[in-house]
């Protein structure tokens, strides 16, 4: 195995301190074109530092929980071990307060009182452009995931900070290139793959296909319908990368048994929304914006999202805000709606017929993703987002054990590779970020003879194929959670007789 | 003409933290929170966030799942500190009222629980490494002061007692706006010398985290997106705008 694979005996083991361990770490800077396309300096601009401090002013102003936040950090080291990238790393600026600290040290600096005048006290130092080297790396090992703000007695969630680290970064010219790249595709085609129009028509035609010849029902995913009642706004890696299509088999199979119309959107064929990764609103807004022109040409009553994280959490707590209020739509549903919502209704409802012993092969646990743990819900209690995904896992799966608690709901552990950092520059520190969530999933191997990981997020799934064979497990060891439901599920009129077996 | 002194002293301290804090907090109150961010799970109306924030501020919920070191450390600490202050109201009416009267044994042993507290939180900034990597002089300094504060007051409560009616008498005075004598106690100047500066640079440093607490997005945000709108700053810009 690989050398550079922490050793972990326990999940949250804490490593002692490796000074400088991801010094220099940096993804690759975006480059003019990218930059411009979203309305930043294409290159570092000459006047960089009144550029920054203009836009540390103006954050402070704009924002509470900027504010708030750089102000009120005791040090108290509550929550020194609780990232998993300190915990996988060792390196101390991946403490979630150091990491607050690289920003904090120049807002001290040119905004406070102590900082101005008595900047040794303080840890306040002057803005360089080696701080804003410094930045780009270290801003850069945070997958914005919020597991420090649960545990911070004041709530302080370094992902605000590292945000707006980036928003300013990318004023002064020094944008990341697989962030902005994607939004830019979104921009111009629509999706973070730049998948056009008629080869996504082509796609979702071939995978009926595929469902008629698994079933022998004709299952429809329909595009661009105008009229159909619900837009189903998925990440775009629903169409193409494994295990997310099978989720998308998922997702068809249970609108067809419920009998509700649907359609997906060319237009807004994307769920993702990576403004938010970049910590700029404006891009997030128009982003957002698309699926509210596409809900409103489709004519659409109703806007479902599929199995993504960080796109939840801007459709769930941003998408009224940003692009609301939704008075067009049928005030009946919940707008927007998760597709787990919808599913987990419907199974309460006895819509559905399942063989759960199709999913015997496996012995699964599942994998909180944290957008969706720590920024959003599911249902109409708190803690549904934990409850609605495993209840529709037991309706259909015998095998289910959850990993420890304490890596599990509002403690899950990052993937590794949320946040913007799913890009083959920073794979060194996706397979260490990983090590936290690898070794409780180990723990429930060793205990339970687990096999398979489910999540509900694009970015979990695509990360764990990429990391999951590095900690001993076959790249399909990660399903989508409505893979699973897939499964399962016997469409009305399917033939049900075993003669085909499974084939993996 | 000491009793000058700390009288100024006294008078410009108070002036400066509520001046100071009052800015700081029209300054949080006033900025706009763009987008709603609870950190979740969290309670989805007003009521649920009053009971979650008093359990912050009475149990420290948050610190006691996150280190129960810090916590046992730091929330000794702060109740001790709060036994401690209402104690000391006695010094500043002018008949002593009955529920600090019921308060004062336990305020008086709670000055050493409060020590302790503090020197626990202190021996971490040394002894762990990782807490001792994100102190800075500031945080060193700021347990030496209130270590400071607690051990003068001890002092004088246990070992060298200070003409504790004089001193009541000189604080009734201040309130009055008369200015007393104070006794030349050292321990005594020590103790009000630190308690001034404390005053003083209460709204200029970490101790915002006292009203900060409250203003915290994460923590005093419903978890209602769905219910109640949350409007952001660009209803107002452009309506027009959308698409
Ligand atoms: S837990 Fe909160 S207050 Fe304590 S050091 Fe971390 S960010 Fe600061
Ligand atoms: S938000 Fe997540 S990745 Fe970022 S510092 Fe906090 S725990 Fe680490």
């Amino acid at each position: 195995m690989a050398e550079d694979i922490p050793n972990m005996e326990d999940a949250l083991d804490i490593p002692c301190l490796k000074v400088g361990a991801m010094e220099g770490l940096k993804p690759f800077i975006a480059g003019a074109d990218h930059q411009e396309a979203l309305g930043f300096p294409g290159e570092l601009v000459p006047n960089w530092k009144e550029k920054a401090l203009e836009k540390m002013a103006e954050m402070a102003e704009t924002n509470r929980a900027f504010q708030v936040y750089l102000d009120t950090c005791v040090k108290c080291g509550a929550c020194t071990d609780k990232c998993h990238y300190f915990l996988g790393t060792g390196d101390p600026k991946n403490m979630p307060v150091a990491r607050q600290d690289l920003l904090r040290s120049v807002y001290r600096r040119y905004f406070t009182f102590a900082g101005k005048y008595f900047p040794w006290l303080v840890g306040a130092r002057d803005l360089t452009e080696d701080v804003l080297q410094e930045w780009y790396s270290y801003y850069h090992q945070c997958s914005e995931c919020r597991r420090c703000s649960v545990f911070c007695p004041y709530g302080i969630d370094t992902a605000e900070i590292t945000m707006a680290a980036r928003d300013i970064l990318a004023h002064v010219g020094i944008g990341q290139k697989y962030s902005n790249e994607i939004i830019g595709k979104v921009h111009t085609v629509g999706n973070n793959l730049g998948l056009p129009a008629k080869a996504l028509g082509a796609t979702l035609e071939d995978l009926e296909e595929d469902i008629e010849d698994e079933t022998g029902v004709s299952v429809r995913i329909p595009l661009d319908e105008k009229g159909a009642d619900i837009l189903l706004v998925t990440p775009s890696a629903d169409f193409f990368a494994e295990p997310h299509i099978d989720g998308l088999l998922g997702y068809a199979k249970v609108f067809h048994e419920a009998g509700v119309s649907w359609t997906v959107s060319s237009y807004a064929s994307e769920a993702a929304n990576f403004g938010l990764f970049i910590g700029n609103q404006d891009q997030m807004r128009e982003v957002s914006l698309r699926i509210r022109k596409a809900a409103e040409d489709l004519g659409v009553k109703r806007i479902i999202f599929g199995e993504c994280g960080h796109a939840w959490r801007v459709a769930y707590s941003f998408l009224d805000t940003l692009a609301g209020p939704f008075d067009f739509l049928d005030q009946n549903y919940p707008i927007p709606q998760h597709i787990l919502e919808f599913t987990w209704d419907e199974i309460q409802k006895g819509t559905f017929k399942f063989d759960k012993s199709k999913n015997d092969h496996i012995r699964l646990t599942y994998h909180d993703s944290c957008n969706v743990a720590r920024a959003s819900r599911m249902g109409d209690e708190p803690g549904g987002q934990f409850e609605i995904p495993r209840n529709v896992i037991k309706s259909v799966c015998n095998n289910y054990f959850d990993m420890d608690r304490d890596t599990t709901r509002e403690s899950t552990l990052c993937c590794g590779g949320g946040g913007g950092l799913l890009t083959d520059d920073l794979m060194d520190l996706r397979v260490k970020g990983a090590s936290p969530r690898m070794t409780a999933l180990q723990q429930v191997t060793e205990d339970h003879g687990v096999t398979h990981m489910a999540a509900i997020c694009a970015i979990c799934k695509t990360q764990f194929s990429k990391v999951m064979p590095k900690y001993g497990y076959d790249m399909d060891s990660i399903l989508s959670v409505h893979q699973l439901v897939s499964n399962a599920i016997i469409l009305t009129g399917q033939e049900t007789d075993d003669a085909e077996e499974d084939n993996d | 003409m000491l009793g000058t002194i700390y009288a100024l002293l006294f008078y410009v301290a108070t002036a400066l933290m509520v001046v100071g804090l009052a800015a700081k907090i029209r300054r949080y109150a006033r900025t706009p929170a763009p987008l709603r961010i609870p950190t979740t799970p969290s309670p989805t109306t007003r009521k649920g966030v009053v009971l979650r924030m008093i359990r912050e501020v009475v149990f420290f919920e948050s610190l006691f799942k996150s280190n129960k070191w810090i916590w046992a450390f730091g929330w000794v600490f702060h109740m001790s500190m709060w036994l401690v202050l209402a104690r000391h109201i006695r010094y500043f009416t002018f008949d002593v009222w009955w529920w600090v009267q019921i308060v004062q044994p336990f305020g008086t042993y709670a000055g050493f629980a409060m020590v302790a507290g503090l020197a626990g939180l202190w021996a971490r900034r040394f002894l762990v490494e990782r807490i001792r990597y994100i102190s800075s002089p500031s945080d060193h300094l700021m347990l030496a002061l209130i270590i400071g504060i607690g051990l003068s007051g001890l002092t004088m409560r246990f070992v060298a007692h200070t003409d504790i009616i004089a001193v009541k008498a000189f604080m009734l005075g201040l309130l009055r706006l008369r200015i007393g004598d104070l006794p030349a106690d050292p321990f005594l100047m020590i103790h009000l010398g630190l308690v001034a500066i404390l005053m003083i640079i209460f709204p200029i440093s970490k101790l915002l985290h006292a009203p900060g607490l409250f203003f915290a997005p994460s923590r005093v945000q419903a978890d209602n997106a769905r219910d109640v709108r949350h409007v952001g700053r660009w209803d107002n810009e452009e309506g027009a705008s959308r698409g």
